[in-house]
């Protein structure tokens, strides 16, 4: 009964290729199946999303606040300068762009902003990031924009279904690096890429993020999490780059999915948005948990 | 504990996963809190005067930073996890007169890392227990309504849905989906759970919603205790 339903990229791939369509249309008719809305309903209520984004985005660099601690707030303007900077950079202005939104969407989400959690609220910075970035730098259509965002979504999909979005069953590989695939699946769409291409480079760049741990200090999505989705924005580039180059991965999409999962499974809970491990636990994040009136650490509680 | 279900169809809105549209720190710790205290209050129907939030785990260690006692009370108060109210819902809860507290416990390794009990009381009434999990990326599951193991998910809903309090007996609750299917709304699928002489049924409907009066009907059929009615989750 439902024609366009999927849960792996396999039979993803399978319904691109039997109705020659991009992933983002299968994945709006997806959609139209699921909630029985039309396709503007659809196209309309991604479009909302869209303006969330954009307007989070204008809020941390226009008018930064810093958050609590001092912990975030502000970077996202500094990097915007480099558009205008007469310093040479290293990277192109897209991922310029990519990663000053990518860093103001996070710092608005920390400081209690209004934000689209997409694929959640600790990964929120990449996808904005990159498809709006992408959208500005290369005046990609408005259309073509908030495609890609579907696009993006239908690899949320896979991975919440082979696997999970959430960092306190997974660590940070499950939010910020899926985060990554979703958004190195959009770009290449975005840029003309295949189907393939997408999950291809959302291959490469789940497969860098595996092991992640989520250790943010004082367990406040601030600090390592914003930073993380500014150079997350970064690799999504870079792997759909290597995937439309013909860089194949040797494991395909769905198993990477699968050795996330199996990794969240070994993970210790004190690298699953705990605060009781990793950057957590450092000098700087126990003097955060101190000043948040967190409970000492007993000395068992760090390894 | 039999649990039944027929389940078909994908799991995820495309909007499960592109969103909520929330208010920050965190979708599992902000907003699926919000949207767990939303459940609660609309399975317990009706304003509580207390209500008590037990947090398990990764919700017990760090729910301040992110806020998740905050949210869960703007939950209560029926605040969309959008809702900028969110960040000073103490002061709308103590408007409202509803005394709230947290309590960090253990309710053991069965449950999900971010797992909330709470208990609502009204003096006119039976306390009422539900215990919530947030699964990431604002998506929630109701896993307990008092003594019975469900499992309600609260993705961004396709579905209307009716809980129904009744006793272990087929033939009341068949009677029961007549009744629902009389009035032209489709039944997707049914889920019921069973404890001693007690059940719990989750019937996943869709089309329109049940009116109160429709709802208060169904209370009346025999073997039925009471029947509540909740809309799709805003996506």
């Amino acid at each position: 009964m439902y024609k366009y339903a999927f849960t792996n990229s396999e039979e993803l791939l399978a319904l691109c290729k039997k109705h020659k369509a991009p992933i983002s249309e299968i994945v709006i008719n997806y959609e139209m199946e699921y909630s029985k809305d039309g396709r503007k309903e659809v196209m309309a209520k991604m479009k909302k999303t869209r303006d969330v984004m954009d307007e989070a985005i204008a809020k941390a660099i226009e008018k930064p606040e810093k958050s609590a601690f001092g912990m975030a707030g502000g970077d996202a303007p500094k990097l915007f300068k480099a558009l205008t900077s007469k310093k040479k950079m290293l990277s192109s202005p897209l991922v310029n762009r990519a990663m000053a939104y990518a860093a103001a969407t996070g710092e608005t989400n920390s400081a209690m902003g209004r934000i689209a959690a997409f694929p959640t609220a600790g990964g929120s910075g990449v996808v904005p990031g990159v498809v709006l970035a992408a959208q500005h730098d290369w005046k990609v259509s408005e259309e073509k924009a908030i495609r890609a965002l579907f696009n993006a979504s239908a690899v949320g999909i896979i991975i919440a279904e082979g696997a999970t979005l959430s960092a306190a069953a997974a660590g940070c590989q499950a939010e910020v690096g899926a985060a990554v695939a979703m958004a190195a699946s959009a770009a290449t769409e975005m840029r003309g890429g295949t189907p393939e291409e997408c999950l291809n480079a959302s291959a490469l760049a789940l497969k860098s993020y595996l092991g992640l741990a989520c250790d943010p200090l004082g367990g406040l999505v601030a600090v390592p999490c914003i930073k993380r989705n500014m150079l997350g924005a970064s690799t999504a580039y870079a792997a759909s780059d290597a995937s439309v180059l013909g860089v194949e991965s040797f494991i395909p999409f769905d198993e990477v999915v699968m050795a996330m999962k199996n990794i969240g499974k070994i993970m210790s809970s004190k690298l699953r948005e705990t605060a009781l491990g990793g950057l957590a636990v450092t000098k700087s994040g126990i003097m955060i948990r101190k000043k948040l009136g967190l409970p000492p650490l007993k000395p068992n509680e760090i390894d | 504990m039999p649990t039944t279900t027929q389940k078909s169809g994908p799991h995820y809105s495309v909007f499960d996963i592109a969103g909520p549209i929330m208010v920050g720190p965190s979708s599992s710790h902000t907003a699926g809190a919000c949207k767990i205290g939303q459940m609660a209050r609309a399975l317990f129907h009706g304003t509580p005067e207390k209500v008590t939030f037990y947090l398990h785990g990764s919700f017990a260690t760090v729910y301040k930073g992110h806020a998740t006692d905050r949210a869960l009370v703007g939950g209560i108060l029926k605040f969309k996890t959008s809702d900028p109210r969110i960040k000073n819902s103490f002061d709308f809860a103590k408007k409202e007169n509803i005394k709230y507290e947290f309590i960090t416990t253990d309710l053991g390794e069965k449950y999900h890392p971010n797992t909330v009990k709470i208990v609502l009381e009204k003096w006119d009434r039976q306390p009422m227990e539900i215990t919530g999990s947030s699964i990431g990326g604002g998506m929630i599951k109701i896993v307990k309504i008092e003594q019975f193991d469900v499992d309600l998910t609260g993705v961004a809903g396709q579905f209307k849905t009716l809980v129904v309090w009744h006793n272990n007996n087929q033939q009341n609750l068949d009677a029961l989906c007549k009744e629902v299917e009389k009035l032209r709304i489709r039944i997707h699928d049914i889920q019921t759970t069973k404890v001693d002489k007690h059940a719990l049924s989750i019937i996943n409907t869709s089309g329109r919603r049940l009116k109160l009066s429709e709802v208060l009907e169904m209370e009346d059929l025999e073997g039925i205790a009471e029947v509540r009615s909740l809309t799709s989750l805003e996506k």
